[in-house]
């Protein structure tokens, strides 16, 4: 490259979400130049922490740190700047009936616990949870790997597809059909086939249906079971946790690391369009008009936005142009932050205990979550959501100021295209139907609450520019997964136009707080580069 | 806060040493004395009273019960006769050791099933078509172990009627302080040695009792540390120790069937059905291709090893149960599970998976030994377990 | 104790009688032994009404396979079928309905009502699932690849496949791999805009499904039946004289080879000895010997009602437990004393021959499958009926008629009580008060009704679940995990028992394949003392 030194930048990322700023410290990492650039004034995109009330932060959307990816933390040495994940112990599912069931961080607690409710069912969650383990073993060299073309003949697809085929080989004939079964079934069937007790299957089909447009009961939604075990097979103690100071630290250390290895950071600079010439990238222009120059350019953000808002179509092709038109990314939840003076106390475990410390799930029944799916398809709130929610300051009080809490509450669903739109009226009536839901399971919410936040699909739009709301950058079904995410023969990082790339969420291995898109992307990006 | 036993009252009071050991989501005393030795001797010269309720109990009732446990047990349940005990392990269909444990007929139509880890949900599900209905009363049943020569005076005074003509894995119903009670004649040491079932309200009244009658006879509350010497001896097997369960495997590798744990003769082929019968029946044709055997470490070798390091041989005092690679001529050929200095026999002995053709008794092998932080390996022989099989046990 | 066959099968359905028509074709000495006193199974005509009668079952074919009726020359047996034209016309409230008709380019001009842009979508979606169901259909010619494959042989196979997979080339692949798990409501979102087209083409993806158009691999279902039936998108086939009609030509067929076919004789057991196969046990105590049994009955009650629980281990027969059988669908048969005038459509029934389809939309649909998830028939069910009279006047009384109609949602088990008379009266009258809101003229017309619910299914045609499909057919029920993984090569454990019905590969409809494959497998590996 003879014009190397002349040129300021080898890549420009855009969007400085957690992917983003993976992606350039990686880069940057491999002695590449690298400017990020921000549209809002924080880094972090969906993963931040904001004083949106005085003294009290909120992890204002991303609120959970599930499963950032270990070789990241260790790679990019976030521990030494600053990050720190603290566990998520127990998970609390209050009932209809006034009773409730708690999964704790200790074994014979938890069997204990689920025996109160079925003595066949303790014994059946320590078989589940070991095929979970030996499923998410199988599954971790895919989600590692950048994804083969199926259609392909060049050597490293090639090579890709006989590594996984191998693979596959290699599994036992029954966890292949149990693996199978996972990416088929939903999660309520799945369930079915192993418990008895409905707020058990209830609440841990819940995790099966976050961010997406699916019911418990609709296939595909098994697969994400698995998640749950992922941390386990890494070495993690536990799989989910906050990070200390909000889920914005996390962003905060990947910035600071990847600052540490030269990478350029620029916030409130947001790009109006990417730049091509003959077929191949060559940089940006920004709002204000500023051109800026690379041969690379990454774009962290979602698919849709990326290539039908910043791209001109006339450098992509039709079947390109028409495989993004139908990914599916349909925004079906929302969020709501308070600010509280007290704590919850529950009708049915009152105090405060250490239930508080873990995550509180709204999933009293499958039926109760089936239902607020079918509210949701017909383009409705659901009337009675699910609702996962956590106490980020009952583990790390600096979130708050002291004897007072921050509370998150994640609610699904809460379609994108709600009947007649959002607008004002409506977020609030969906933010009061989010605190009447939860007075019913702990009725003096109402009284401490000093601050609420509410966003809604619309919002998480326009604040954070993800199309429709979708928190993962595109809905994470069986048929947008692997080598079609985000759309088949493009699933690799690379697109259509040379030089530019993807490294968002909407690629693989999906959304959630876990980096590895942004390091795969990178690793794509240094191989290209490199040949 | 993790569960106490129905005997916690007793127990909880008696434990000087504050040693306890979590056991099925239960405390339970690891040793009761500063030193968990004389605990030790009360099992082999003496009489040791071992609170040994969470183990998992099931009552197994109904027509179809001796069908339920014959089709899933590898004994002959039918043979089992009313009042008979039978020790035995249970295989997945693979022929893979899930459990092993006691089954008791106790009537016509009823069993207890007695075993190391929960087991309620197989039991279901070999019942699946069968008259038969399985309660878990793992926690509404107390256990007592009453061990060492002296037991059957302690017991014959404490119960009614007393256990002088009690065989050896016979049951007999009887009260202690009027409190009914299931005795059996069984144990984990090897010894003389009896059990005693009993409602878990009620236990604490005939832990009371059995210490009363037992105090001639120099009955000593006896933990953890101290059965788990005695069972190496005995060459008893522990689970998650010693083997793994086919329900907890990872691994093809970490499975074990009953035929490699030495325990070949609780396979009875006779039977038409039972579960892992066919893997079996080919295993036991081939042989097995793995045996667990016990290993008796050379002491002058040992001497040898740590002389090296100007140390007469440094030995743990309680067991260990560590994975400990095994090799015959540098190559290893098996893992020690489990293993302990045996105070009464005098030797450093082992349980040890062994590759078949290393298995023979008599073969010379070698064990690893960390001496002051350095691998060594010391010489070693192979034994038959038991290590230690004294004539009362059975008489 | 009765003589000894080479082979006997349980059950007359037509899988059964297909079996028994390829073994007797092979020369093996085979019985049929069938519970009821008429062959068919659910693909009976039977008499419900004094002087009327209908399908019990399926009215649809979906198809019985190309190759069956060549192999075992159907045609020459009596078999004729029908293509209907309209094949299906769908019924819209404001009095329009949509008709696909046998033509690709009469179809377009129906659709254009709708839609100009779908209506030129329509030749390339009708070949874009041809292609797809070639594809499937490939599958369904044999016992599915084993995966993962163990021997030599398995690897070959399934490297053959993964070769014939890359062979559909750039374009095709992936969406072959994008379409199979998606539901049918994204995949003909992404084609269509027309709300009727939509509907009509996604009730066939959920037909017999407990499932709604919008979970995900219902775009499946839509490719399995098309490449069961080896038809083209939207077609109806309907055996001349009703689907009784179609067990009497298989009963000839097998017959006239020598298969032995007795009715009235329920089987008790299936007599095993030491692992194999010893014969069957009939309900009145006889035996009747043979070292291979092929069961037509689902796997649910093959394995779990007809072996000794010793037969299989725990595991297993967990396994079996755990294949879900959910029947969502009724039947409803009218006697009608003159044909309905539907709006929008002429009096004389010309468009009536095929299916009349009440599937308004994709949300319709949806809707009507909500109401079932939650234990409760649809209040507003998607309808599949049709008059099989106009072709064939003796199934009614001279100038007289039958309507048969297919409902679905209509759960097998409900929240609120059970299948009893009231439940069932309900049922009817639902039915008739929805087709009366398109043909005024139905609800007077009616003179007497028959009402076959999921419980009925079960009772009398001895269907688990009361599901036609032996074993919903979702994707995770279908290929190398039909009945159970591991066990999909028509083989059962106890050697010598082979499974022959619409719980084997490749699964439910009237297709005969798994009857064919079934009998290819005794064929092939033959075990247990088969005489040479």
């Amino acid at each position: 490259m003879p014009d190397r030194a002349a040129r300021r930048y080898d890549v420009i990322v855009v969007g400085g979400g957690h992917n983003g700023l993976v992606n350039a410290a990686y880069l940057a990492r491999a002695g590449r130049r690298v400017l990020v650039l921000e549209r809002r004034h924080v880094l972090g995109g969906a993963a931040v922490t904001e004083e949106v009330y005085p003294g009290f932060q909120y992890s204002v959307c991303s609120y959970v740190v599930s499963l950032l990816r270990p070789e990241i933390i260790r790679d990019l040495e976030l521990a030494s700047y600053g990050l720190e994940i603290l566990p998520l112990e127990s998970t609390f599912t209050p009932m209809a009936n006034g009773d409730y069931l708690v999964r704790w961080a200790d074994h014979d607690q938890t069997r204990r616990e689920l025996y109160r409710h079925s003595p066949r069912d303790a014994e059946a969650y320590d078989l589940f949870g070991r095929l979970m383990y030996k499923m998410a073993f199988a599954v971790k060299p895919i989600l590692q790997m950048v994804p083969p073309d199926p259609t392909s003949f060049s050597p490293r697809d090639l090579l890709g597809l006989s590594r996984l085929g191998k693979h596959f080989a290699g599994l036992e004939r029954e966890e292949f059909a149990a693996l199978y079964k996972l990416m088929t079934m939903s999660a309520a069937d799945y369930l079915d086939e192993w418990f008895e007790t409905e707020v058990l299957k209830s609440t841990m089909s819940a995790s099966g249906i976050i961010g997406t447009f699916l019911g418990p009961r609709s296939p595909g939604t098994a697969y994400v079971l698995l998640h749950h075990y992922m941390g386990e097979i890494d070495g993690a103690f536990r799989a989910w946790g906050f990070a200390r100071g909000g889920t914005g630290s996390v962003s905060m250390a990947i910035a600071r690391a990847a600052e540490s290895h030269g990478v350029e950071i620029r916030t409130e600079a947001p790009v109006e369009r990417i730049l091509a010439e003959g077929g191949r990238a060559t940089g940006v222009v920004l709002e204000n008009g500023d051109e800026i120059r690379a041969p690379v350019v990454v774009s962290a953000l979602d698919p849709k936005l990326t290539f039908l808002k910043l791209v001109d179509s006339a450098d992509l092709p039709e079947d390109f142009m028409s495989a993004l038109r139908r990914f599916k990314i349909r925004g079906s939840s929302g969020k709501v932050n308070l600010a509280l003076d007290g704590l919850p106390d529950f009708r049915s475990l009152p105090g405060v205990g250490p239930h508080l410390r873990g995550a509180m799930s709204i999933s009293p029944s499958i039926d109760y979550l089936e239902r607020a799916y079918d509210d949701a398809k017909y383009g409705e709130f659901s009337r009675q959501p699910y609702m996962d929610i956590v106490i980020p300051s009952m583990i790390d009080p600096a979130m708050a100021p002291p004897g007072k809490h921050v509370m998150s509450i994640f609610v699904q669903y809460a379609p994108y295209a709600l009947n007649g739109g959002w607008n004002d009226a409506r977020r609030e009536e969906f933010g009061d139907t989010v605190i009447d839901t939860l007075a019913e399971h702990a009725p003096n919410i109402r009284d401490i609450i000093l601050h609420r936040q509410v966003l809604t699909p619309a919002d998480m739009e326009t604040e954070f520019g993800l199309t429709e709301g979708n928190i993962f950058h595109g809905e994470l079904s069986l048929h947008q997964l692997f080598f079609l995410r985000p759309t088949p023969a493009w699933a690799d990082y690379r697109s259509p136009i040379r030089g530019l790339y993807q490294c968002g969420s909407g690629t693989h291995p999906g959304g959630g707080i876990t980096g590895a898109p942004g390091r795969l992307a990178a690793q794509a990006i240094l191989r290209d580069r490199n040949r | 806060m993790l569960r106490q036993t129905p005997l916690h009252p007793r127990t909880g009071a008696l434990c000087q040493a504050q040693n306890w050991r979590r056991w099925a989501g239960h405390v339970v005393a690891s040793s009761y004395e500063l030193q968990p030795d004389r605990e030790y001797h009360a099992i082999r010269s003496a009489a040791a009273l071992i609170d040994v309720s969470p183990l998992f109990k099931y009552r197994v009732v109904g027509p179809g019960a001796a069908h339920l446990l014959d089709r899933m047990v590898t004994r002959d349940v039918s043979r089992c006769r009313v009042g008979q005990v039978m020790y035995t392990p249970w295989c997945d269909p693979a022929g893979k050791v899930i459990d092993d444990g006691t089954v008791s007929r106790l009537d016509e139509d009823l069993f207890r099933l007695t075993s190391g880890e929960p087991n309620l949900r197989w039991l279901h599900l070999n019942a699946d078509g069968l008259d038969v209905t399985i309660e878990d009363e793992s926690d509404s049943v107390a256990a007592l172990s009453l061990q060492g020569p002296l037991s059957r005076e302690v017991l014959t005074s404490a119960a009614d009627p007393g256990v002088d003509d009690l065989r050896f894995f016979r049951l007999r119903e009887a009260t202690i302080a009027a409190v009914p009670v299931t005795i059996t004649r069984t144990g984990y040491t090897g010894d003389l040695g009896y059990e005693i079932w009993v409602d878990a309200d009620r236990a604490v009244e005939v832990w009371d009792a059995v210490m009363e009658a037992g105090g001639p006879y120099g009955i000593t509350p006896t933990g953890l540390l101290a059965m788990d010497i005695a069972r190496i001896e005995a060459g008893l097997l522990l689970i998650s120790v010693d083997y793994v369960s086919a329900n907890q495997a990872l691994v093809p590798s970490q499975l074990s069937s009953p035929l490699e744990l030495g325990l070949g003769w609780t396979v009875k082929f006779g039977k038409q059905k039972f579960v892992g019968r066919e893997a079996l029946a080919r295993e036991s044709e081939q042989g097995p291709e793995w045996l667990l055997r016990g290993l008796d470490i050379d002491w002058e070798s040992l001497e040898r090893v740590y002389a090296e390091f100007g140390l007469p041989p440094q030995l743990p005092s309680v067991a260990w149960r560590t994975s400990v690679p095994v090799y015959s001529n540098g190559k290893q050929v098996g893992y020690a599970t489990s293993g302990c200095w045996s105070p009464l026999l005098k030797k450093y002995v082992a349980m040890t998976h062994l590759r078949a053709p290393h298995a023979e008794p008599g073969t010379p092998l070698s064990m690893e030994v960390t001496a002051e932080h350095h691998r060594r390996r010391a010489d070693a022989t192979v034994v038959k377990t038991p290590f230690f099989n004294p004539e009362r046990k059975r008489a | 104790m009765s003589g000894a066959y080479d082979a006997v099968v349980i059950g007359a359905g037509h899988n059964g009688l297909v079996a028994a028509a390829y073994l007797a074709r092979a020369g093996r000495s085979v019985l049929v032994v069938e519970r009821r006193d008429v062959i068919g199974g659910a693909t009976a005509t039977e008499e419900f009404h004094p002087g009327f009668r209908a399908d019990v079952g399926p009215h649809r074919m979906h198809g019985l396979h190309p190759s069956v009726i060549g192999e075992l020359e159907l045609t020459t047996h009596g078999l004729l079928v029908r293509r209907p034209d309209p094949s299906i016309v769908a019924l819209l409230a404001n009095g329009s309905h949509l008709a696909l008709r046998t033509g690709v380019g009469a179809t377009q001009d129906e659709i254009a009502k709708f839609s100009h842009r779908d209506a030129a979508r329509w030749p390339e979606f009708v070949s874009r699932m041809a292609a797809f169901a070639d594809f499937l259909a490939g599958l369904y010619e044999q016992a599915p690849p084993v995966v993962p494959p163990g021997s030599r042989g398995e690897k070959l196979q399934l490297l053959k496949l993964a070769a014939r997979a890359r062979r559909q080339g750039k374009d095709q692949l992936p969406e072959l791999l994008r379409t199979i798990p998606m539901s049918a409501a994204e995949l003909l979102g992404d084609w269509f805009e027309s709300d009727v087209l939509q509907g009509t083409l996604a009730a066939r993806a959920v037909s017999g499904l407990s499932q709604g158009p919008m979970a995900a691999g219902t775009a499946f279902h839509l490719l399995h039946a098309l490449a069961a039936s080896g038809e083209r998108v939207g077609m109806t086939l309907v055996p001349e004289g009703g689907m009784g009609s179609l067990a009497k030509a298989l009963a000839r067929a097998a017959e006239a080879r020598g298969a032995e076919i007795r009715t009235s004789q329920a089987v008790d057991r299936i007599a095993i000895n030491d692992g194999a196969v010893e014969g069957v046990v009939l309900a009145d105590g006889s035996h009747i010997q043979s070292a291979t049994v092929l069961s037509n009955a689902d796997p649910r009650h093959t394995m779990l009602e007809l072996l000794e629980p010793d037969c299989l281990t725990p595991d297993f027969r967990h396994a079996v437990r755990n294949i879900r059988l959910r029947g969502v669908c009724a039947r409803v048969q009218l006697a009608i004393g003159e044909l309905p005038v539907f709006r929008g459509l002429s009096a004389d029934g010309s468009r009536l021959h095929g299916c009349i389809s009440i599937s308004p939309s994709v949300e319709y649909l949806e809707r009507a499958c909500d109401d079932a998830k939650y234990g409760c028939v649809s209040e507003a069910p998607y309808l599949e009926a049709v008059i099989p009279s106009l072709r064939d006047p003796s199934l009614a009384p001279p100038g007289r008629h039958v309507m048969s109609v297919f409902v679905q949602y209509a759960p097998y088990e409900l929240k609120d009580g059970s299948w009893d008379d009231r439940t069932r009266a309900t049922l009817a009258r639902n039915v008739v008060e929805t087709l009366s809101e398109y043909a005024p003229n139905l609800a007077t017309a009616v003179e007497a009704s028959s009402v076959v619910t999921p419980a009925d299914y079960e009772s009398v045609f001895g269907m688990s679940g009361g599901d036609p499909q032996h074993g919903e057919m979702t994707l995770d029920q279908a290929l190398f995990m039909r009945p159970v993984p591991g066990w999909a090569g028509y083989r059962l454990p106890p050697r010598g028992l082979y499974l022959c019905g619409a719980g084997a590969h490749p699964g439910g409809g009237v297709t005969g394949i798994p009857g064919r494959n079934a009998a290819r497998a005794v064929l092939q590996r033959p075990h247990g003392g088969d005489p040479a």
